[in-house]
């Protein structure tokens, strides 16, 4: 039987394919944009408090900085300890129109040989881990110029 | 701004991973710390103990763990949560409770048994702790983003791997002096290149372990300490405990992301700064006063990030100050003459308080083979997951 698909944490990204975005908030005051969202109370503080909507992400920003993970994290982060650990990248990225920057694993084979701070990237689904009955989504970040 | 309050008594547990409860080492540091001052247990008339959290109720409530371990004998009794500013916050209420007139004596503990490897939040499903989300949606462990600003530093100041070296050289070279150290052997800079990568481009040896240990302050009065026979007692002139101001835009343990500047332009320098400036304005001093600083290395790269937080040198001068020699012992500003993390390894609520016993000793100018020359003027840095600032400033 076929996994369901579903987000690791609910309403932080949304969308398929080339619609895939990381959801924000916006507060209608002041124009505070939010990752991941706030949805009690805008957190500027010389805003009065304004009603907060859900709001795109820029779907493209640039490397802010970038590492990776060469020993296996602990949980509650997800591997199996069955299989030889695998060291992913990890991507802070700078989004221009949010002016905001927004952490994130790399697309798996990306590794930080392939990346310098500067560089473009964009956002796309990918999959956390999977379990008897379902794929947990995420988001990554793949290098525009990189070929995965 | 007073005088300030009196340190009458510095004491530790040596650090090291030996196995045992936090109690143990907060009691043995805390029955040094009154040793050194001259005072009994039963002298003084409150505790303030610095928290751990290792599941359950945190830190089994530090304070009266410490005040049971010692023997019950009626003190006041707090104990403090701040993350890595545990200690300095532990500080500062016992500062807060002289300053006020409820107490003329203060025993101020923190002890830790930590865990081996990583950090890691407590077990459970908990999806709406920020410090849960960035280990399971991102596996973002502390040294990633030791790792992420080390390599921020490369590509906006040009510092290489080489100079992060540098800082695990210098401070492994004053923790050998350091008979409470974790680790009291040299280390060259080919031997931190040859160390297993963790974070790139942090290696093993850029990365403060994990430690067992303890330390404790006896803190007083002005008018005590006279009373008490110290005329000229080191003396707590600052501390800082100031939270980040919005928007922030370093991305900081443990977040996933940066506050957004749309809506307010960034305050003026960074987080870590303004713990710095705050605490240099309580105290009247400048970075050109100080004698020595005691900075948390978490990493050897965020140690230079602390030279142009304190004001050693301008932004993206950290690296060029390290090479100088300015920061090593017998240099113009020294940084971690204790050793610093590099050689204590990291005992979360005992380790801010461990800095203010370094200064004391410093200040009096028992620090043996690593005294800085006439030190008259120190200052303590650190900052706690969460927006939690800690810095004190300690003069004779």
């Amino acid at each position: 039987m076929a996994r369901s698909r579903r987000p690791a944490v609910d309403e932080w990204f949304a969308g398929e394919g080339a619609r895939f975005r990381l959801l924000g908030t916006r507060c209608a005051a002041c124009a505070a944009v939010f990752f991941p969202r706030e949805d009690t109370h805008c957190r500027n503080p010389a805003c009065p408090g304004g009603e907060l909507t859900e709001v795109p992400l820029s779907p493209r920003g640039r490397v802010w900085s970038y590492t990776d993970s060469r020993y296996r994290p602990p949980s509650p982060y997800v591997s199996d300890p069955e299989l030889p650990w695998e060291p992913y990248a990890l991507i802070a990225v700078e989004l221009a129109a949010e002016r905001i920057v927004v952490l994130g694993q790399a697309v798996p084979g990306v590794t930080v040989a392939d990346l310098a701070v500067g560089m473009e990237v964009e956002v796309v689904a990918g999959v956390l881990y999977e379990d008897t009955g379902t794929t947990w989504l995420t988001w990554h970040w793949r290098p525009t110029e990189v070929a995965v | 701004m007073t005088d300030g309050v009196a340190v009458l008594g510095a004491g530790m547990h040596p650090w090291g991973k030996w196995g045992r409860g936090f109690t143990e080492y907060g009691a043995v540091a805390a029955r040094a710390a009154l040793a050194d001052a001259g005072l009994t247990w039963g002298e003084v008339g409150s505790i303030v103990g610095a928290v751990t959290v290792r599941g359950g109720y945190p830190g089994y409530v530090a304070g009266a763990s410490f005040a049971k371990a010692l023997g019950w004998q009626g003190a006041r009794v707090a104990s403090v949560y701040a993350a890595c500013a545990s200690g300095a916050q532990a500080v500062d209420t016992a500062r807060a409770q002289i300053l006020a007139g409820l107490a003329d004596v203060v025993l101020v503990v923190g002890g830790d048994a930590a865990p081996k490897g990583f950090f890691r939040p407590v077990g459970g499903d908990r999806p709406d702790d920020p410090d849960w989300l960035r280990f399971r949606v991102l596996g973002a462990t502390n040294p990633t983003y030791f790792g992420l600003y080390a390599r921020r530093r490369m590509a906006v100041h040009g510092d290489t791997a080489e100079d992060f070296a540098l800082v695990k050289v210098k401070n492994s070279a004053a923790g050998a002096l350091n008979p409470n150290a974790r680790y009291r052997r040299r280390v060259g800079a080919e031997e931190v290149a040859a160390s297993a990568m963790v974070a790139d481009p942090l290696r093993l040896l850029d990365i403060c372990a994990t430690s067992d240990g303890g330390a404790a302050l006896v803190l007083s009065s002005m008018e005590f300490a006279r009373r008490h026979g110290v005329a000229d007692p080191v003396r707590i002139r600052a501390v800082s405990t100031v939270t980040p101001r919005y928007p922030s835009t370093v991305l900081d343990l443990p977040d996933i992301a940066t506050d957004s500047t749309v809506a307010a332009e960034p305050p003026d320098g960074s987080f870590r700064a303004s713990i710095a400036r705050a605490a240099y304005e309580e105290a009247g001093v400048g970075p050109e006063d100080l004698s020595l600083a005691e900075v948390y290395d978490l990493s050897t790269a965020l140690e230079l990030q602390w030279y142009e937080d304190l004001g050693l040198c301008a932004e993206g001068e950290g690296a060029k100050l390290l090479r100088e020699g300015a920061t090593a012992l017998g240099g113009r500003i020294p940084v971690n003459a204790s050793g610093g993390l590099a050689s204590f390894g990291e005992a979360v609520p005992a380790q801010a308080i461990a800095q203010v016993c370094e200064l004391t000793w410093q200040l009096r100018g028992q620090a043996g083979g690593r005294q800085v020359e006439g030190a008259r003027v120190g200052i303590t840095a650190n900052q706690g997951l969460f927006g939690h600032g800690s810095s004190v400033i300690a003069v004779r």
